[in-house]
């Protein structure tokens, strides 16, 4: 929604041709998926199931400083394994192929409060169809902040860097409500509504058993070490949820990334869906370890143009996307995690306050903050 | 309080300690094999049979039930990362001492689970199992004769039989290309040596295909013989109506191998949703979530372009083409479909 269209130079047909330059590095991709792969998503599944076990076998003897750090430190990772490289991608059907029913999107659960199958709906559905489409896609700024210039301004956003921080330190239960559409549904009508009822239950059996386990039966076997291990899975459980908020900030709020009108994606064609994709992601650079701690999702422009190839081939894919970007002067939005984050926490102090009044002339600084935004 | 109710709420506190995923995803990481398991089998050994057919030594988990003679089992094995399920007959006797079964297998063309096990199935390898099953088996009375008619393949289920069970008199008449292509034609002729069996081969390649007609020279008295036969159709269809014709249909058991025979078309074609038992005509190119709904079914849905996968549904039987790709998917166990970018390709069946 930028008064200047970062796009604007390509022809129609050249955003078709764009497109099926994309459809074909998917298409290669799905030929050569294989015993590697599989082995591969395999062998994290299992890394991450042994990490689990021995951090709470050490955290049972959490009382001993020792033994609570690296306990704490190894669930924070198993957890992060779990959400990330793990749960989010299964769940987006990444790994359906290999027919294995304990790998598979449609069996899967995961260590997080909202039930698999719902975060399966807002994500997949909604903010994958819709990417950055306001009104539409309510991950930008889930329905707390404002993002864009162009969305309006209230007095409840002086507070959203306070709420974005709250987000990020309980950010499982902020997903469960965002999946939930906590705010839309608690009017009182759609409180009663059935449908709602159920998955408000639903998220509430999850939050019981996820408290249970990791707030009272973990902490009950470790006996004397009940305390400690009690901080350690929250402090695990808060490292978790402010290192997947920070990640998933980067995926679309830093600047430079676009966001679009409602109007601007009727009739939309799959040349012009893959390029909206495309400029509404932004990248985080950074090394093997970092990509997989984000369960690639560092590749989020990858991952938005192709969210059911498996994500061990997202940094191969992206050699060849980041190609397409020079090929077509568009702009790729990478950058390194700190950079990423404190661009999109920028983002969000800015745009707490009301716009800047609009200037009369256009000057190239304007400019320049418009493509920007 | 008795120990299964004890077993039971010990139970329920490890899912509280595990979940969301239960006590048995760890426990598969050291033992998949345990009772209690869901039923895998461990490759322990390959071992050549023929150029194209190798026999695969199978430990199975504790919950195996054991076999009788001539049944088969199912068994899913990754190809290529893929876990793709066949059915092979046991070849094993039933009272191996060591607990092992054995399946032997052909290699076919093109088959993508035969080629696998037979040229690249290693030691060690985990596969799923289903417990036995099958009817083509020996029946509690021993007959007092036996004529065991098979042709490639078709033996595997035999020699379980053979191997499990002894006769007074038993004449086996197989057909194979060559003398090379026969399957345990070593331990076939051990047998003939000792007595315990009479043979005959039938050469194809030299020989042409066996006309049953044959059989009256081969074995006079195969009419007063228990039969089992097993082998291509065109064998099976060529004794069942000898045997008939001659007012003993009685005595033939046979066995068919079954593969799914899927028309695959450019065309579409006939679309059952099975659940709801309705069925409508569909063209090669709407997806099916679309016949379904336009049908009355209802389906669920997400993104209606192919990246949500909430619109997934099982494919019980027949084709459907992938509309962004062309790829054809046919139907087996445990086959997942998209419906929102899948097309019938030929007569299928959706479980909606």
């Amino acid at each position: 929604m930028t008064a200047i269209d970062p796009t604007a130079h390509l022809t129609a047909e050249q955003i078709e041709e764009l497109g099926r330059e994309l459809d074909a590095i998917r298409d290669e991709v799905i030929a050569g998926r294989g015993e590697k792969d599989a082995a591969y998503i395999r062998k994290v599944i299992g890394a991450q199931r042994k990490l689990e076990l021995a951090s709470r076998a050490v955290l049972l003897f959490s009382m001993f400083p020792p033994a609570w750090v690296i306990g704490t430190a190894g669930l924070s990772v198993a957890k992060i394994m779990d959400n990330m490289e793990i749960g989010h991608n299964i769940l987006h059907g990444q790994w359906d192929w290999m027919r294995d029913p304990k790998i598979h999107s449609t069996t899967w659960e995961w260590d997080h409060v909202s039930p698999a199958d719902q975060w399966k709906h807002s994500h997949n559905e909604l903010h994958h169809t819709y990417t950055n489409v306001v009104g539409k896609d309510n991950d930008l700024g889930y329905g707390i902040m404002r993002v864009d210039e162009d969305q309006k301004w209230h007095p409840f956003h002086l507070g959203q860097p306070l709420w974005n921080f709250i987000n990020a330190c309980f950010f499982e239960y902020g997903i469960a409500a965002y999946d939930l559409e906590l705010g839309k549904n608690l009017h009182k009508r759609r409180r009663k509504n059935p449908e709602f009822r159920a998955r408000a239950k639903a998220v509430g059996r999850k939050i019981r058993k996820q408290v249970l386990k990791d707030y009272v039966i973990h902490p009950l076997l470790s006996g004397p070490s009940f305390l400690p291990t009690l901080a350690a899975t929250f402090t695990a459980n808060l490292v978790r949820n402010v290192w997947s908020h920070s990640v998933i900030m980067c995926g679309h709020f830093p600047e430079g990334v676009q966001v679009f009108e409602r109007r601007s994606i009727r009739g939309e064609t799959r040349g012009q869906w893959y390029l909206r994709q495309m400029m509404g992601s932004a990248n985080i650079s950074g090394s093997k370890a970092m990509h997989f701690m984000t369960g690639n999702l560092s590749h989020q422009i990858e991952h938005h143009l192709f969210p059911d190839l498996p994500s061990n081939r997202y940094a191969e894919v992206a050699v060849k996307v980041r190609a397409l970007f020079e090929k077509y002067e568009l702009e790729y939005v990478t950058g390194p995690l700190p950079k990423q984050v404190f661009s999109a926490w920028r983002k969000v102090f800015r745009l707490s306050l009301p716009n800047k009044k609009e200037p009369v002339v256009k000057t190239p600084e304007r400019e320049k903050e418009l493509v920007a935004a | 309080m008795t120990s299964t109710a004890l077993r039971s709420r010990a139970w329920k506190l490890l899912e509280m300690v595990t979940t969301p995923l239960l006590p048995s995803d760890y426990l598969d990481l050291v033992s998949p094999l345990r009772a209690g398991a869901d039923l895998r089998g461990r490759i322990e050994a390959v071992h050549p049979e023929t150029g194209d057919a190798a026999t695969i030594v199978i430990r199975p988990g504790r919950g195996w039930r054991g076999h009788t003679a001539g049944q088969y089992v199912r068994i899913g094995v990754d190809v290529d990362g893929v876990r793709l399920w066949r059915a092979y007959s046991l070849t094993s006797p039933t009272d191996r001492p060591d607990g092992r079964v054995t399946i032997t297998v052909k290699a076919i063309p093109d088959g993508k689970v035969s080629n696998h096990l037979v040229r690249r199935a290693r030691p060690g390898t985990l596969i799923q199992l289903d417990q036995a099953t099958g009817d083509f088996v020996l029946p509690r009375a021993k007959p007092a004769k036996v004529l065991y008619l098979t042709a490639g393949s078709g033996i595997t289920p035999v020699m379980g039989m053979l191997r499990d069970t002894e006769f007074d008199d038993v004449v086996m008449v197989h057909c194979a290309p060559r003398p090379q292509d026969v399957i345990f034609r070593g331990e076939l002729h051990d047998l003939v040596a000792d007595g315990k069996l009479r043979l005959t081969e039938v050469h194809t390649d030299t020989d042409g295909v066996l006309d049953i007609a044959r059989l009256d020279a081969l074995v006079p008295d195969w009419a007063e013989r228990e039969t089992w036969a097993c082998g291509p159709a065109g064998l099976l269809d060529a004794a069942e109506k000898h045997w008939s014709d001659h007012g003993v249909p009685e005595r033939l058991h046979t066995e068919r191998f079954r593969p799914t025979i899927v028309a695959a078309g450019d065309g579409g074609g006939e679309v059952t949703f099975s659940t709801t038992g309705t069925t409508v005509d569909a063209d090669g190119a709407t997806p099916l979530l679309d016949v379904g709904e336009a049908a009355g079914v209802l389906m669920p849905s997400g993104c209606r372009m192919g990246i949500c996968f909430g619109c997934v549904s099982p494919l019980k039987a027949g084709a459907v083409r992938d509309l962004r790709t062309g790829e054809i998917t046919e139907a087996e166990p445990g086959v997942l479909i998209q419906t929102c970018v899948s097309a019938a390709a030929g007569p299928c069946d959706i479980e909606r």
